[in-house]
């Protein structure tokens, strides 16, 4: 299994999706070896093996049982950019792609013959980023291929998918990739070419795709050009696994506190989320708004809170880790959750499992899935305030939505995402 | 051999608009209107007046043999006025054939019943009145809303005057017993109950468009043997009228089911009977014990649909607590708008019971989740405070104008 990111080496659902996965699998016998591209001193899983991927011959075996995980040492600090730097990145090296198309062409199969790895390597100028990264680990995702016994190969997303190509060209097994999320979610609609480009070309390897919902899988089809039937749903889960017995943080006797957490980018709706916090501001002046997270939004978002003359009213709680998530979750009255393009959407399960009613905008995979929760269009920033004064002031429609979204969220287990992803092997295999 | 006594509900309620919490203090105009007049003319079209047109030309037909009875709820009644008076039209052409009973209802449709007694009869006051006025028709049976019954209902009933009550045949009621005869409650001697027959009403009202029921397709010849083979007084098919086009569509057969049904019946040598002739026809063969309260809705046939979750209490308490101040307002625009609120759907639409599912009571709401319409409701019955509050203050306002005026006057004189 390909996998960009694991715990504690993430930034989003998708380590939390393979860490929920592959200890769910491995409970079921499937034996997993998952390949990363940094070395994860700090990962202790008593059900993982890790493989570096930089020193295929060499690599140093973690954990035990039916996963392996496989890393790949980086030349650079670390693979996991700040959404600023991503973003920086992003557009530099699309600009050196416009310069040298030749590199992006097919050839028999493969995305990128050795040269053009090469050339990229010893590149000065584009060194030490991302997307050097990216071609570095699809080598070596090459040579874990010759070596590791397997009977077929998993990606996730597109930083993955040109290690899952050649994988597949050593080995003639099948491939199976999951989409977490498109270039469309991420940038509002107007993707980045060269990304597209490979998200599209991992699609067309494949032999089947995994779409963590309908959303997702209906913009595979409409932007990639994907048949449907090559497409199966298999939504995502929460662990349950909360913080518990921990005197819940109140900002003061009178404050209600209403919680964004997330990116701070186009994706995730920001914006939005402050235009309605105005709106509920006029009403209810009793009320604060916790913005947890960071990213290329977030000075602007503030210019515009000042802006606006609510600015006493904002917290900026910066990116949250580990149990702090839970504490943010615990201490909100209620989570919104306004993105404009959620493939997903596992924050509002998290929230959820916190004791934490949500709000979600429409436009998400998550609320295929979630029907005890308030649902909204991002755009309808009127309706989001009426929601968010309406679950602060009617405690029963808070205790409803709390009792009966724990009810549904507790059904949703990465045991169930395992069997619906052990399904789509055994029918890329027999296939 | 039993007799078929057929008692159909005609109901819409008055649903709301989206109200949100700024709409408070600003805007009183609660119902959602171009909703409520769509879908009150899309059931006009698929179901009431094409079963109307059909009913009045099998009276005609069998000469007066084949006979129906309705409730009409007074919401409903008001929305044909409004939208579609042809409806109504039709309804009263249809009771002046004679062979047709009329029962009443709650004007509302509503649960006064266990907030207000009161109130509860001040409505089935109202909806009487409206039958005599409109139909030129005094009921003496009672229906209550979603067939909500219990003894004390029966006895409350029993005092207003009534020759009888329709309710289910539930078997938490019945026990062992079976609904095919004519009981009187064990609190109310005086009155007689007519109990639904679930079966066979549920044969026809939920099951007729069924696949996989195992004994479709329903045809008039396979109902009319298992009717005939009912051993009792009386078969009380009892169900909602929008079942003839609406819950089971035209291309269903559902027509052609009802259009064939009497000939068969008359060959098989059974009769048609109003449920105040049913009543009259037979004695009772037992006392009914019913300490708890049951209605047709859903296999729990309880009241779970609409009251029991924290959102339809909530909403319940709040909408009776005003209800001496609505009264004392003496302003008949508030006090119509609260008496529109009462009306039940707005509590089943709140219903989480199985909203995971995705069932029967997805289908009949206009909200998108029973948190939605908790929402609307709530805000609206703020705005409704917020203006009997100010109604008062206006009320003392007047008042107190009025005397400075006369001060005035008497400065003149």
């Amino acid at each position: 299994m390909f996998g960009w990111e694991f715990p504690p080496f993430k930034s989003g659902g998708l380590g939390t999706h393979c860490y929920g996965l592959t200890k769910a699998m491995t409970s079921k016998d499937i034996e997993v070896t998952f390949v990363m591209p940094k070395a994860p001193g700090k990962v202790h899983s008593d059900f993982v093996k890790l493989i570096a991927s930089n020193q295929v011959r060499a690599y140093q075996v973690e954990g035990s049982g039916n996963l392996r995980l496989i890393s790949a040492s980086s030349s650079i600090s670390s693979p996991y950019l700040t959404p600023e730097q991503y973003q920086a990145m992003l557009e530099k090296h699309s600009e050196f792609f416009r310069k040298h198309k030749n590199i992006l062409s097919m050839k028999g199969g493969r995305v990128l013959i050795q040269d053009d790895c090469a050339a990229l390597s010893t590149s000065t100028t584009y060194g030490q980023n991302l997307f050097d990264e990216v071609f570095r680990y699809a080598l070596k995702g090459e040579e874990v291929a010759m070596v590791e016994d397997f009977d077929i190969i998993h990606c996730h997303d597109w930083m993955t998918f040109q290690a899952g190509i050649r994988a597949k060209a050593v080995s003639g097994k099948p491939l199976v990739v999951t989409v977490h999320s498109t270039g469309f979610d991420r940038t509002g609609g107007h993707p980045n070419q060269y990304e597209y480009d490979l998200e599209k070309m991992g699609m067309h390897m494949a032999d089947r795709i995994i779409a963590v919902s309908e959303f997702t899988k209906s913009q595979i089809v409409k932007h990639y050009g994907i048949k449907p039937a090559k497409v199966s749903v298999v939504y995502n889960a929460v662990d349950h696994d909360v913080l518990q017995g921990e005197q819940v943080q109140r900002l003061n006797e009178t404050d209600k506190i209403v919680l964004f957490l997330g990116r701070i980018t186009i994706q995730k709706g920001p914006d939005y989320f402050i235009d309605a916090a105005k709106k509920v501001l006029e009403i209810d002046p009793n009320v604060k708004f916790v913005m947890a997270g960071s990213g290329d939004m977030m000075g602007m978002m503030i210019d515009k809170v000042a802006a606006m003359g609510i600015a006493d009213k904002f917290i900026w709680a910066g990116f949250v880790t580990g149990k702090d998530v839970d504490r943010c979750y615990q201490m909100a009255d209620v989570y919104v959750m306004p993105s404009i393009s959620e493939p997903f959407g596992i924050t509002p399960l998290e929230a959820i499992a916190n004791d934490t009613p949500v709000i979600i905008s429409k436009q998400s995979g998550v609320s295929e899935v979630l029907n005890h929760a308030l649902k909204v269009d991002f755009w309808d920033i009127n309706e989001m305030a009426n929601k968010i004064l309406a679950v602060l002031r009617y405690k029963e429609l808070n205790h409803e939505l709390k009792q009966h979204g724990a009810m549904e969220v507790r059904a949703m287990t990465w045991g169930k995402v395992a069997d619906g992803t052990i399904q789509v092997y055994h029918r890329t295999i027999t296939e | 051999m039993a007799s078929i006594c057929f008692y159909f509900q005609v109901h819409q309620p008055y649903r709301l608009r989206r109200y949100q919490i700024f709409d408070i203090g600003k805007n009183n105009n609660y119902f959602d209107e171009q909703k409520n007049f769509q879908i009150l003319k899309k059931v006009a079209d698929k179901c009431y007046l094409p079963t109307n047109r059909l009913m009045h030309s099998l009276i005609e037909k069998y000469d007066g043999k084949f006979k129906i009875s309705y409730s009409i709820s007074g919401v409903a009644i008001e929305q044909f006025q409004e939208y579609c008076p042809e409806v109504l039209e039709s309804f009263m052409d249809l009771v002046d054939t004679g062979c047709v009973e009329l029962l009443n209802e709650t004007y509302h449709h509503s649960l006064a019943w266990l907030h207000s007694k009161e109130e509860f009869k001040r409505q089935i006051m109202l909806h009487k009145n409206l039958m005599k006025s409109l139909f030129n028709f005094t009921p003496t049976i009672f229906r209550n809303t979603e067939l909500i019954f219990n003894n004390e209902i029966a006895k409350f009933i029993q005092e207003l005057g009534y020759e009888g009550i329709v309710a289910e045949g539930a078997d938490q009621i019945l026990g062992w017993r079976s609904p095919n005869f004519v009981y009187t409650p064990k609190t109310a001697n005086k009155i007689k109950l007519l109990l639904k027959n679930y079966k066979l009403s549920d044969d026809v009202a939920f099951r007729f468009s069924n696949k996989t029921w195992s004994e479709w397709p329903l045809t008039t010849g396979k109902f009319v043997s298992w009717l005939k083979a009912v051993n009792g007084d009386t078969i009380n098919l009892f169900m909602d009228y929008e079942t003839f086009g609406e819950h089971q569509w035209r291309d269903t057969g559902i027509f052609n089911f009802l259009r064939h049904l009497p000939e068969d019946v008359f060959k098989a040598g059974i009769e048609f009977k109003t449920p105040t002739e049913t009543l009259r026809a037979n004695s009772p063969v037992a006392e009914l014990d019913m300490h708890h309260l049951t209605s047709w809705a859903d296999t729990e046939r309880d009241l779970s649909a609409w009251i029991g979750n924290k959102m339809q209490d909530a909403a319940l308490k709040e909408l009776y607590k005003v209800e001496s101040s609505i009264l004392k307002a003496n302003n008949p625009e508030l006090l119509n708008q609260w008496r529109r609120l009462q009306t039940s759907d707005h509590f089943y639409y709140m219903c989480t019971k199985w909203f995971s599912d995705g069932d029967v009571h997805k289908y009949f709401n206009p909200y998108d989740s029973p948190y939605d319409s908790f929402i609307a409701f709530m805000n609206v019955l703020q705005d409704l405070n917020f203006r009997i509050n100010s109604n008062s203050n206006n009320l003392n306002f007047n008042k107190k104008e009025l005397k400075e005026e006369k001060a005035d006057l008497s400065y003149i004189n």
